[in-house]
């Protein structure tokens, strides 16, 4: 049987290339989109598996360190020690902030880490390169995407810090790259006043009769020491016996430390149904606008290409084709419109994804996926023409 | 005068458009029989019925009454007589158009082959007897070139191929000669009757074509939306 589709696209092939690779550049932004999405749901589940951590016990009623902001004292871990099943525990903070200066100032999250090894939640999982913290001052690992290099000095606030350690794909729910530096400078950095904001409150301290009473001098001197310490932190990283169970351990923790605890399920519901469900469902949006308009361009293609064609159709008709022959044809028109559509798209979103700001996660399930749907929605766009098609009368082909 | 049974005949042929006070007769009784082997012309003045009784012959558009015969099939009696009449048009009738209307992604003997393949024929036989009647119609030159590539008269002569590649009893020829020089246009005729007679078709020639009516042995004129007969001169091919 001879395919009148596949002649009238090789007897055409400019058109339906150009239109092809124009098509493609909209299959291949959609795919993006999806990729971006996919980027943002790996990103979230690559925080969580690169804070090593089976709980994240946070402030009361607050969502914890990623969602919302926390604030715990830095001795509650002791407490959380005790409890049945948690075999480590560490303080963390979080903050994303500029870091360095200059021209090669950027957007990062700094982490604030107990210097350790590999084992201790909280810290880098794998380095590319360079060592962990162990220093517990002035030391600094940073994320590939900072661009920072191993040796270079990075300023974070008043201090400059060592880059000694490198990691990859340690970024933040937003996509930041991390840098983890000491606890005790990530809480200073976090927490700090500039020198105008210390003189003045030290002074305003110094003028309260309450704190500087006459014959007792000292207590001035312990006021303003206390107000120079900043005990906080935003989470206690908590990893747990191999056979513990996350929820009991969490119960008892919620119990007896009056503090909420989120178990590693409830953490990627709170960054996937929470923190990036409005941007998918704007990513969605987009998708469903993009398929509206790929659909509206093949429609209109091959409704062009079909009206250009009336009369052999007329011909065709008259001479005895039959109208699924007729239908058959455009709609392996619109469908090879869309195959070479998908190759342009997929070879086009694979091409820009590496120079996308953000982690763009192409996965060949939503290629597949993606794929099926531009089949789906090239044979939908051929019914207008099929339609025109089939209405028209044989008789037209002969004249008066 | 064709024998009753053989080539086309048509008895008493009504067309009537619309209904009621707007109802408009375009054919009021049409007579007409041609033989196989014969060329009969066809003519009349715009809006005498020509294209409405082609139409009819064609099975595209359904007469009102009368009788046709096509072959030895009953296909018109007060009523289609034939179930299929797409495959009837593509198994029974050939058409040549005033344009060729060849298809324009389609070479040379695809567009002949096409109705055989799309009929089911295997295309190695089908683009054999394609190229058979291209042969036999002095275009096997031009059998893998595309229509675009053909001039006006080549272009007419694979349409005559395309309508006579499935043997149908009768071929409906809508002027075909309209775009073409006389020369050209002559020679048309002349491969018609050719292949008339080579393949027993009946060949009906609707035309103004002042070049080629005196090349008919026999005329019908339609007027008014009925047919009468007239002997033509015959002349080209004596």
């Amino acid at each position: 049987m001879i395919s009148l589709a596949g002649r009238d696209i090789l007897h055409a092939s400019g058109k339906f290339i150009f239109t092809g690779v124009g098509l493609g550049l909209l299959i291949g932004v959609t795919l993006s989109m999806a990729g971006i999405y996919r980027g943002m749901v790996d990103d979230a589940d690559t925080l969580l598996d690169n804070s090593g951590a089976d709980l994240w016990v946070v402030q009361q009623d607050t969502l914890g360190p990623y969602a919302e902001s926390s604030s715990l004292y830095d001795d509650l871990y002791r407490g959380i020690l005790t409890v049945p099943g948690v075999a480590q525990a560490a303080n963390v903070t979080y903050l994303t902030m500029q870091v360095g200066e200059g021209a090669r100032e950027r957007r990062a999250m700094v982490v604030g880490v107990v210097p350790g090894g590999p084992d201790a939640p909280g810290q880098p999982q794998h380095l590319v390169a360079g060592r962990h913290l162990t220093r517990g001052h002035y030391e600094a690992v940073a994320d590939l995407m900072t661009g920072l290099r191993l040796g270079e000095q990075v300023r974070i606030r008043r201090n400059q810090y060592r880059v000694v350690g490198l990691t990859r794909r340690t970024v933040s729910s937003g996509g930041d790259p991390m840098v983890f530096i000491p606890l005790k400078d990530a809480q200073e950095a976090q927490f700090l006043k500039d020198n105008d904001a210390i003189i003045h409150q030290r002074r305003r301290t110094a003028a309260n009769p309450a704190f500087n009473r006459p014959g007792q001098p000292g207590t001035l001197e312990a006021v303003l020491a206390s107000q120079t310490v900043n005990p906080s932190v935003n989470a206690v990283l908590v990893r747990l016996d191999p056979h513990a169970d996350p929820d009991q351990v969490a119960g008892e923790i919620r119990r007896w430390k009056r503090l909420t605890v989120h178990t590693r399920a409830e953490m990627n519901e709170i960054l996937q149904a929470k923190l990036i469900a409005t941007s998918a469902r704007q990513i969605f949006m987009f998708l469903v606008i993009l398929s509206v308009v790929s659909a509206a361009i093949v429609a209109f293609i091959i409704y062009t290409l079909t009206l250009g064609k009336i009369r052999e159709i007329a011909v065709l008709k008259l001479i005895g084709t039959r109208n699924r022959t007729i239908a058959g044809m455009i709609m392996q028109q619109a469908v090879g419109l869309g195959i070479i559509g998908f190759m342009v798209g997929k070879i086009a979103a694979t091409l820009w994804a590496p120079i996308f700001p953000k982690y763009v996660l192409l996965l060949p399930g939503d290629a597949v996926r993606g794929f099926l749907i531009v089949v789906v929605i090239c044979v939908l766009a051929s019914l207008v023409a099929i339609r025109a098609a089939l209405r028209v009368d044989p008789a037209e082909a002969i004249g008066g | 005068m064709a024998e009753p049974g053989l080539g086309i005949r048509i008895q008493g042929l009504h067309k009537r458009y619309g209904t009621g006070d707007t109802a408009v007769e375009a054919l009021k009784g049409v007579d007409l029989a041609v033989a196989p082997g014969e060329v009969v012309g066809l003519i009349g003045p715009s809006g005498s019925g020509k294209s409405t009784l082609l139409k009819c012959l064609g099975a595209v558009v359904e007469p009102t009454g009368g009788r046709m015969t096509l072959g030895s099939d009953l296909i018109y009696h007060d009523g289609w007589r034939i179930p299929d009449l797409r495959a009837l048009r593509r198994d029974k009738i050939g058409f040549v158009f005033q344009a060729p209307y060849l298809i324009p992604f389609l070479n040379v003997t695809d567009n002949v082959a096409l109705l055989p393949m799309l009929a089911g024929r295997p295309n190695r036989e089908a683009r054999a007897a394609a190229r058979e009647l291209l042969a036999a119609l002095d275009v096997a030159h031009r059998a893998a070139a595309m229509p675009s590539q053909l001039s006006g008269g080549e272009q007419q002569r694979v349409a005559i191929a395309r309508a006579l590649i499935n043997r149908p009893p009768v071929i409906l020829a809508d002027e075909p000669t309209a775009p073409l020089d006389s020369e050209r246009a002559l020679a048309v005729i002349r491969i018609l009757n050719r292949m008339a007679r080579q393949y027993a078709t009946a060949v009906i020639v609707v035309t103004h074509d002042e070049k080629i009516i005196p090349t008919f042995q026999r005329i019908y004129q339609i007027r008014d939306g009925r047919t009468h007969e007239e002997a033509g001169l015959g002349r080209m091919l004596e």
